[in-house]
């Protein structure tokens, strides 16, 4: 029952990936809302498409990226980037643009300014905190069995 | 008497009380609208809006790139007929439009023919309406839903975004105390 159940999924997965490396070479060029089918001349422009629909945040659906999201505005930012990387747009300008116009709140990794430092920092303290945390009672514990020896 | 060690059991206690005191702080803050993380801070705040182009909403054959804020302060409201929020917001804009005050219409992603209806019916609170059919200028403001009202300074000067319902609370809590000239 397992077997058949993973041999079905995993046919139907294959016959997907089939169906849209087919329609990439085929060219097919259909642009509305309802089919999200996005060809690219140019397979270095496929990889960062779906690299920066990862690493930008959907404004709507706020804990989810612009690949996760089914917001309306996120098919809207993915068509819009999909022409930025058409009209040759880097992606340092994708993100810029992307944040001049949504906030640094889109971008998942956030440049460190004076805004964002204490998202940078925290961690970083935290774990220097429990580095000597722990240093400390190592220490001691160590005097203790010195102590103990004498 | 507790001995020193005791005493530390209680460090986790006294951490959860704190943190527990920050959150109903927060939720407090949440009931009372005061706080809502699901808003974004505009990045628009202290800019004009973007270049557009758009005809408006009554009339396909118009090109307007521009709005005469006649060296008053004005909303500008994003809405649609496919908004709930912006059904209940109406009545509140035409209580705002009979006080005077300007507001101009970024009817957005909508159907012209619903929306001119729309107006018809509930009454038109707005000055001018701009047509933005498939939300090219509204990508470009940063819009991400609707309703959201955009608070223009009388140079143009977006000073204030809203994202929800304006109602009588927003106005005199959030938009009022911007001291603008209405």
């Amino acid at each position: 029952m397992m077997l058949r159940a993973f041999l079905v999924t995993a046919i139907f997965l294959l016959s997907l990936s089939g169906f849209t490396s087919a329609a990439d070479s085929g060219g097919l060029a259909n642009q509305d809302s309802a089919n999200e089918l996005k060809v690219f001349s140019d397979p270095d422009m496929r990889q960062r498409y779906y690299g920066l629909i990862a690493e930008l945040r959907c404004p709507k659906c706020q804990n989810q990226n612009l690949a996760d999201s089914d917001a309306p505005i996120a098919t809207d930012l993915r068509n819009e980037l999909y022409l930025l990387i058409n009209d040759n747009y880097s992606d340092a300008d994708i993100l810029e643009f992307m944040a001049s116009r949504y906030g640094e709140f889109v971008l998942y990794s956030p440049p460190v300014n004076s805004v964002t430092a204490v998202l940078w920092i925290i961690p970083a303290g935290l774990g220097l905190l429990g580095f000597a945390i722990v240093a400390f009672i190592l220490w001691r514990n160590q005097e203790d069995d010195e102590a103990s020896n004498v | 008497m507790l001995s020193s060690s005791r005493i530390k059991l209680f460090i986790p206690l006294v951490v959860f009380a704190l943190l527990a005191l920050v959150f109903l702080q927060l939720e407090k803050r949440m009931i009372s609208g005061d706080y809502d993380p699901s808003m974004l801070p505009s990045a628009l705040i202290g800019k004009p809006l973007p270049e557009f182009n758009l005809a408006t909403l009554d009339n396909p054959n118009t090109v307007i790139t521009s709005i005469n804020l006649n060296n008053k302060a004005a909303l500008l409201n994003v809405w649609a007929t496919w908004c709930v929020s912006c059904r209940v917001e109406h009545a509140y804009l035409n209580t705002l439009a009979e006080k005077g005050i300007t507001i101009f219409g970024l009817n957005y992603k909508d159907d012209q023919q619903k929306a001119n209806q729309w107006l018809t019916r509930l009454g038109n609170p707005y000055e001018l309406n701009l047509f933005d059919v498939n939300g090219k200028l509204g990508l470009n403001m940063g819009v991400y839903g609707a309703p959201e009202t955009y608070v223009l300074d009388a140079n143009g000067i977006v000073r204030y975004r809203h994202v929800g319902v304006v109602d009588e609370k927003v106005w005199q809590s959030k938009i009022l105390p911007l001291g603008l000239n209405w």
